[in-house]
């Protein structure tokens, strides 16, 4: 059983001030951060550092026919164009994806996507660079393009991937799990069987900061420093090394301060391939960073599920079985960051908090002429399809049996005396009490009371909508013999030195986008070693000075890295505890440890700190056998299973009957992350992704004419939310601590993106009740609940 | 960074010194206000003078001022000036209604009343706002100055009367007795353009029925007032059957069309419905005065 260091999280309760390891105190990060000090990628200047700018087609699906590039070669500033054609003979035109498939850097062949990138222009500045992109002459034999994923199967249906031997249709992978002979005898039986297209359309992770890359190839040492908006920085020198041929010991990979992830920094771009080939040419720095318009239109989006849902009940609500085919739209390559035997990430655990005797999925993925990715955006590897999903139905079914949504989550949790709970699809849960959180959000929300005024707010023809919902995420991947991503172990490494005065740095594989590592993870050292946490600098994101691990996405920090960082604490405290009976002249078995310090049994007096021990152990003490003269160590952590956060979400939204545009009222959110490190950052998180939920639910959304122009390639059309559009954050929670994690954390990261919408959404068509309506889909846009009131909901693809 | 098509920059000193300057580059000069339409244009290389010229020096074109039965309002005035106003709240109370909902504070604090009328964006606000109200552009160029009427100042979407060598210099409004205005938009989110909105002025009679009234819509389809509704109203006491008597006339005059915001149905729906939420925010304003 692991020890809750849980402390009150309240911000008056005055005994948090600068906690020694757990508790609320202000980000480490944040001074750089508030006084614009931080150092992002677009403020690297090296010297001789030349710019670049990328071609991209106007079109979405068009052979290439010829590329002219004397004009721009002519402009007085450039000093490289680079064609596919180069890249060919580079053997650098294609390259290899996250899930298995190739990606074009620049096209050769044939355009797949309305803003692939065409040709490469090196400059002297980024002016230049740009300007020389109208220079260049393409001619283009434009192609019937493949829009509609649900047309991608079609027997006439543009074939995309043609370059790709043998390949006569658009489909990428059919997979299945569950048991689909039990499940559908179980349906066959069951008293209740409701179905429901549900529909999670392509949105994009839209992080502030846009992707870059600064290459910089020493040709004399043969040395490649690329510095990269990447959230794992690890696993692209292992990639960059296989691609491009660069022995990895040359390869030095260095993330800087990340303006937002999201998952959109997980691959590898074009741009960043393209950045060194640049630099290897012209043989001076290559700065390359994209805009707005090609973040949004080129790099990784995230869903375009189409799910058909069907759930299957007892007629007194006893939830029996839950099947789904889904429809997945991958673009025109397949880059979705998974790991390797999961072409649909996490969606099996689209059976979620309820204890089920059946579930069963396929999921099919197909090529469109779309931006590839699909990626994790902030969504654990699409467990936000799966719950998005599993709620929906519960809330559709709560309406077929009339009863009340939270009611009937209640009567089929799984139970706490359950866990650890195997689910149908493989997963092994670690802990939960869900009932616990559930009846605390109903306890905040004033559930009771919110239902009454809804009760009278109908009589008078407004429209108050409560939604609930309730997810189990499985994040924190994951054990090596399990997971791997590219053939790379998802296990992360730890470095500590304990410095000669007992000052320490600690070295960790993981890369924070935001989320606040160099806190959280100080702060985990500070609580097994003592030592206070602005003593104890955190340092990620550069490959030439930490240990390998696959860095952070999928809510994983805390719970791989976080795990690291424990045990490499707790192995320099044994190692403590061997110098400190030297020191003291005592058997190490008759010391005993209080925070930051060791101590003889039974007289506490006699003990030293672990400042004194560093001292000790750089200094001239006789050491132990086998002992080295140091107080440093290092460990790489391979999970045992993932970690399982949950919460329990209330909405309140009011919708105006006249033109359908929804308020968010009221947000309730319960969270369950095990042990908590930082509630305050822990609310951030939270704070965040509820945000995020927002825009999802009610703006967000990569469209795409039938030509296949992306219509969202601004922030004036592709909305995300602000802070007029949230309310205050209602937030509690609950701590069931992890029973395999070292410390019983579980990762917050992506908690609140994947509850908040179907709470929102649940709320929206609650609120939508007298006029009908079961289901509609986000996002929940005025026109489109206007369209739902009159009858007319529709898919929005 | 998005980068804008290469250009030279000027900055004017006085209205005559940027007439001039519009003269001396011709064709392919333009003067720059705000800058929260033209500077996007630009990046998206869909707009690429050779000259811009700077008019945020002339001081001269920025205030708001009372002179006898108007108010003049220059056309360098800030939309963030126009929605701190008092005066202006007071006289007009559309003119709060839809800066508020006019972007964000950011571009608020740049963007100009001036600059809002030229780029005769279709989802323009205040060119709704200044038909409602029937003002007067004054534009000043090199043959002169001239007063021009909204329905002559309105050429069509990103049309206006004002000529290259022109600079449009003040807006003009009437002040008038029991009279009340309003306005009202759905968007997606804050700070987004307008799905549709509408705005609506109101002038009572002394016997409390409608003496004058003027519906105008945004990016709805409509460059002018809804033409009817005036007729309508006018003699008529306000009621709610008048109100969706105008939200019918309203909606029938629109000629939306359909995109991201909505479809074409939904469109027509709120040309009704907003009108008739601005006719009764804009007769319950002008009821006030009057007693007031
Ligand atoms: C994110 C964003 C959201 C916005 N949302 C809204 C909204 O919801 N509603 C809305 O109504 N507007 C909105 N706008 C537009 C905003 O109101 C602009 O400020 C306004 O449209 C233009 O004013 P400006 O002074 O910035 O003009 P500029 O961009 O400087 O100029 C626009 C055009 O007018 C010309 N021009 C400017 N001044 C004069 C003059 N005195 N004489 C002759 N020609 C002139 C320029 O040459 C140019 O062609 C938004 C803008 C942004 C960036």
């Amino acid at each position: 059983m692991t020890v809750i260091h849980d402390r009150p999280s309240n911000p008056a309760a005055g005994d948090e001030d600068r906690p020694i390891g757990y508790g609320r105190i202000q980000r480490k990060e944040d001074p750089r951060f508030v006084r614009g000090q931080g150092h992002y990628l677009d403020d690297i200047v090296l010297p001789g550092m030349l710019h670049s700018a990328i071609l991209r087609a106007p079109v979405a699906h068009a052979r290439l026919v010829s590329i002219d590039t004397t004009n721009a070669l002519a402009h007085p500033k450039v000093v490289a164009v680079i064609t596919g054609k180069d890249l060919l003979g580079l053997k650098l035109a294609w390259a290899p994806t996250l899930s298995a498939d190739v990606q074009a850097v620049l096209v050769t062949d044939k355009v797949r996507f309305q803003g692939q990138e065409v040709a490469f222009v090196v400059a002297e500045d980024r002016y230049a660079a740009r300007d020389a992109l109208e220079l260049i002459d393409v001619e283009y034999d434009v192609l019937p393009p493949l829009v509609d994923a649900r047309k991608a199967l079609d027997p006439d249906a543009p074939v995309i991937r043609d370059e790709i031997e043998g390949r006569t249709d658009n489909r990428i992978f059919d997979w299945e799990i569950g048991d689909k002979a039990e499940t559908d005898a179980v349906f066959a039986s069951a008293d209740v069987v409701v179905s429901q297209e549900v529909v999670y359309p392509r949105v994009h992770p839209a992080p502030l900061e846009t992707c870059g890359a600064v290459a910089d190839f020493d040709a004399v040492n043969g040395k490649l420093t690329l510095y990269e908006t990447t959230q794992a920085p690890h696993a692209h020198r292992t990639l960059f090394a296989i691609v491009a041929g660069i022995p990895e010991h040359k390869i030095r990979i260095v993330s800087p301060d990340i303006g937002g992830g999201f998952g959109n920094k997980v691959g590898i771009y074009p741009g960043y391939i393209l950045a060194v080939v640049g630099s290897i040419v012209s043989g001076r720095p290559v700065k390359w960073v994209e805009d707005r318009s090609e973040n949004l239109m080129s790099t990784s989006f995230a869903r375009d599920y189409i799910m058909q849902g069907d759930i299957a009940a007892t007629k007194d609500g006893k939830i029996l079985a839950l099947r789904t085919h889904v429809l997945a739209d991958h673009g025109a390559f397949n880059a979705t960051a998974q790991p390797t035997k999961n072409p649909a990430g996490f969606f099996s655990i689209f059976t979620g908090s309820y204890d089920l005797k059946a579930a069963y999925c396929s999921v099919t993925g197909v090529y469109t002429n779309k931006a590839p990715g699909g990626v994790a955006y902030a969504c654990s590897f699409r467990v936000t399809e799966a719950v998005y999903l599993v709620e929906r139905m519960v809330d559709v079914l709560a309406r077929k049996l009339n009863m009340d949504p939270a009611e009937l989550r209640l009567k089929n949790f799984i139970k706490p005396e359950q866990f650890p709970y195997a689910n149908k699809t493989g997963w092994v849960y670690d802990s939960g009490n869900y009932e616990a959180a559930m009846r605390l959000s109903m306890q905040l929300a004033g559930y009771e009371d919110l239902r009454r005024e809804q009760a009278e707010k109908r009589e008078r023809g407004e429209l108050m909508g409560i939604g609930v919902a309730f997810f189990t995420e499985v994040v924190g991947a994951g054990p090596r013999k399990h997971f791997d991503i590219v053939g790379l172990g998802m296990a992360d490494g730890a470095e500590l030195r304990v410095h000669p005065t007992g000052k320490a740095v600690v070295r960790i594989s993981v890369q924070s986008q935001g989320q606040g590592h160099e806190t959280t993870f100080a702060q985990i050292v500070a609580e097994e070693l003592g030592i206070p946490p602005e003593d104890i600098e955190v340092v990620h994101g550069d490959t030439d000075q930490t240990p390998f691990g696959l860095g952070t996405y999928g809510s994983r920090s805390t719970p791989v890295s976080g795990g690291a960082v424990a045990l490499v604490a707790r192995k320099v405290r044994e190692k403590a505890k061997l110098i400190a009976g030297a020191m003291l002249e005592t058997r190490p078995e008759d010391l005993e440890w209080e925070k930051g310090r060791w101590f003889v049994k039974g007289d506490p007096s006699v003990g030293k700190t672990i400042a004194e021990i560093a001292m000790g152990a750089h200094g001239t003490v006789a050491l132990p056998e086998g002992v080295d003269g140091n107080l440093d160590a290092e460990v790489t952590y391979d999970p045992p299973n993932l970690t399982f956060p949950f919460g329990a979400y209330i909405c309140v939204v009011d919708v105006d009957p006249g033109t359908g545009q929804v308020k968010v009222r009221r947000f309730v959110a319960v969270d369950d992350c095990g042990t908590r490190i930082n509630p305050m950052i822990i609310e951030g998180q939270v704070h965040g992704g509820l945000t995020d939920g927002v825009g999802m639910a009610l703006m967000e959304i990569i469209e795409f004419d039938e030509a296949g122009n992306c219509l969202a390639g601004s922030f004036m059309d592709y909305l995300i939310p602000t802070a007029m559009e949230v309310p205050d954050w209602e937030t509690g929670f609950t701590v069931t601590p992890s029973p395999h994690h070292p410390i019983g954390a579980k990762g917050i990261g992506e908690s609140a993106t994947v509850g908040s919408p179907p709470a929102i959404v649940n709320a929206v068509v609650d609120a939508l009740a007298p006029f009908g309506v079961t289901h509609m889909d986000m996002p929940c846009t005025p026109a489109r609940v206007w369209a739902a009131m009159q009858g007319r909901a529709r898919p929005p693809i | 960074m998005q980068i804008p098509a290469p250009f030279d920059y000027v900055r004017a000193t006085s209205v005559d010194n940027a007439l001039e300057l519009l003269a001396r580059y011709g064709p392919e000069s333009r003067v720059v206000a705000g800058g929260h339409s033209l500077l996007p244009m630009m990046k998206l290389r869909l707009s690429r003078p050779e000259w811009l010229i700077d008019i945020n020096d002339l001081y001269e074109l920025d205030f708001i001022l009372r002179d006898g039965n108007k108010l003049r309002v220059g056309a360098l005035t800030r939309h963030t000036t126009l929605l701190e106003s008092d005066e202006v709240a007071a006289l007009f109370p559309i003119v709060r209604d839809a800066e508020l909902v006019i972007a964000d504070p950011v571009v608020r604090n740049r963007g100009t009343i001036g600059g809002s009328l030229c780029q005769a964006d279709p989802a323009e606000d205040l060119s709704t706002v200044c038909d409602v109200l029937a003002a007067e552009a004054v534009i000043r160029g090199p043959r002169g100055e001239r007063i021009l009427s909204m329905s002559e100042f309105h050429r069509g979407p990103y049309e206006t009367a004002v000529g290259q060598d022109e600079l449009l210099c003040e807006l003009r409004f009437g002040i008038r007795p029991r009279t009340g205005s309003a306005y009202e938009k759905v968007e997606r989110r804050v700070g987004d353009w307008a799905v549709g909105a509408a705005g609506a002025a109101v002038t009572l009679a002394a016997d409390g029925t409608v003496d004058d009234a003027a519906v105008g819509l945004t990016a709805l389809g409509l460059d002018h007032l809804v033409a009817d509704a005036a007729a309508v109203l006018r003699g008529r006491r306000p009621d709610e059957e008048l109100f969706a008597q105008a939200g019918r006339l309203a909606a029938a005059a629109c000629d939306p069309v359909a995109d991201q915001r909505g479809p074409v149905d939904y469109k027509r729906h709120l040309a009704d419905e907003l009108t008739q939420r601005v006719l009764r925010r804009a007769c319950a304003r002008a009821a006030q005065m009057q007693e007031g």
